[in-house]
């Protein structure tokens, strides 16, 4: 019984100290890939072609989601608004609604299931198909050549997918509040444009999204470039890329909320 | 410029606590190919990628044109292999590059050749491979032989010296088997290149090999001339060579008494 129990608490510690080195792992690689950027921005269409492979193509699912999400965001905020008279208010609801939290989050949320599983699946086939030793027999740095482009890549496409779910996303809640329902369209535009602020709303949204980008592409990327070189190996990989990056970003929105928006 | 690009005096290697290969020695002078071959897991792949740097010796010398490579460094190391190529069991082509941009890839990045001489230089690899009307086809659409073919197109692109074969011949059919094996003596000698094929193809082989090191265990238990393989009486070699069933390798994994495990034991 006492062993068995002695056991369990020498296995919680064992995986927490697994946990924790396997975290300061990612951190140095984190670094290693800012160290072997120079190369990237010197060839920038490398860069430019992982902008089309994250971003474009990431496109469709970020603007139709965009604009569902507005959409829902009208019907809610009309429901609530108008039992205090406040309907007019509803363009201020849904763009700040969007700007501050769902546009970075949902886009992230989205980016971390479209592109972050994309790259650690990408990395971790080119890994166990034996590209990444190939290159390195050939004298070119992986790291240099296929991590730090798709890192950046990942990370300038991230802010401007988000910057167009929010706009996709007052698009939604304008078709619902103005076009469907028939809130005053001028109240709706001007209400919004007299609310939202460029610093603390606009800027502080985009502070976000490059946080969550730089989190869910460091993530995607290291959990492919270590992951067994075996199809369980990617496919467990692939789970844990959209796992770890999806509480990443929840954890680190609260964290960056309570320091924007003095929530806390 | 010593007559020797590979030399591996006492060379040991162990992952961890266990030693994979012990006190191999090992020479390949410049313009030979050269077979490392032996059973799975005897560590014959363990050494090509210490010639290849990709690991470093646990003790002993290996010089590799001179360098030794228990010393050396990042930098030196990259240098060093762009004197070098490495064709890969499956090819290990980039997929997400057609066949041209794969052999091209080497160029571009160690290169500043102007587009026009990248293309000729790319055709010219590709036609030494018999596949330079393939060059627009992406790696999903050749065959197994195909993509051997295009990725010794690929590490033949900068001319090296020294080129390593990871097990070239497995999963092939017979006529690529032989195109390969002829591509791979028909390059060493037009480029003056050596090659290290590190293979269990026996018959293959031992047509276009000039030197054979036979592994066991971690351990050179036999070389020779192909001659010289093939009259060997040694009870390993022998069994290799005839592919016998039964010998020093036993058919039988280690296991309890049948009998015993059937439930028939007295």
């Amino acid at each position: 019984m006492m062993q068995a129990l002695i056991g369990h608490i020498r296995g919680i510690g064992r995986r927490t100290v697994d946990r924790v080195s396997r975290m300061g792992v990612a951190a140095r690689f984190f670094l290693l890939v800012l160290l072997h950027s120079g190369p990237s921005f010197r060839r920038f269409h490398l860069i430019i072609r992982e902008i089309f492979t994250a971003g474009v193509l990431s496109l469709i699912i970020i603007l139709v989601s965009g604009l569902f999400v507005g959409m829902v965001l009208g019907l809610q905020g009309y429901e609530t608004l108008q039992t205090y008279g406040a309907e007019e208010s509803l363009g201020v609801l849904v763009s700040l609604s969007l700007v501050r939290e769902l546009g970075p989050v949902v886009a992230a949320l989205l980016f971390a299931s479209r592109a972050g599983s994309a790259i650690t699946a990408e990395i971790g086939l080119m890994k166990a198909t034996e590209q990444i030793a190939a290159m390195e027999m050939m004298a070119v740095d992986p790291i240099a050549r296929v991590v730090a482009p798709r890192f950046w890549g990942a990370v300038i496409s991230m802010p401007l997918l988000a910057a167009l779910f929010s706009a996709m996303g007052v698009l939604g809640g304008y078709l619902v509040g103005v076009v469907l329902i028939g809130v005053d369209a001028g109240a709706f535009w001007s209400q919004m444009q007299a609310a939202v602020d460029f610093k603390e709303d606009i800027l502080n949204g985009v502070i976000k999204s490059v946080v969550f980008g730089i989190a869910v592409t460091i993530i995607a990327l290291f959990e492919g470039y270590d992951a067994p070189p075996t199809a369980e190996g990617v496919s467990r990989a692939t789970t844990r890329t959209v796992v770890t990056s999806s509480l990443a970003i929840l954890g680190l929105d609260f964290v960056l909320t309570a320091f924007m928006f003095r929530g806390v | 410029m010593s007559d020797n690009l590979i030399a591996i005096k006492d060379l040991s290697f162990s992952y961890g606590q266990r030693l994979v290969l012990k006190g191999i020695n090992l020479t390949a002078r410049r313009g030979q190919v050269i077979a490392i071959m032996g059973n799975s897991g005897c560590g014959k792949t363990t050494l090509l990628r210490l010639i290849g740097g990709a690991m470093k010796p646990t003790s002993g010398s290996l010089k590799v044109d001179g360098i030794e490579m228990g010393q050396i460094d990042q930098v030196s190391l990259y240098q060093l292999r762009r004197r070098m190529g490495m064709l890969f069991q499956f090819g290990a082509l980039f997929t997400d590059m057609s066949v041209f941009e794969n052999v091209a890839f080497q160029l571009r990045e160690h290169t500043d050749l102007p587009e026009a001489m990248i293309r000729d230089l790319v055709f010219m690899k590709l036609n030494a491979v018999g596949l330079r009307g393939a060059h627009e086809l992406m790696p999903s659409e050749l065959s197994g032989g195909m993509a051997r073919r295009v990725a010794l197109a690929r590490s033949i692109s900068l001319d090296p010296m020294l080129i390593l074969y990871d097990e070239p011949f497995a999963g092939l059919d017979p006529i690529s088997l032989g195109v390969t094996g002829n591509l791979i003596r028909r390059l060493t000698d037009t480029l003056g290149m050596t090659s290290i094929v590190v293979t269990h193809d026996v018959q293959e082989s031992l047509k276009m090999v000039d030197y054979v090191y036979f592994v066991s265990e971690g351990v050179i238990v036999a070389e020779g001339t192909p001659a010289e393989i093939k009259a060997s009486q040694l009870p390993y070699v022998h069994q290799f060579v005839h592919g016998e069933e039964n010998g020093p390798v036993p058919f039988h994994f280690p296991a309890a008494d049948y009998a015993a495990d059937l439930g028939l034991a007295a």
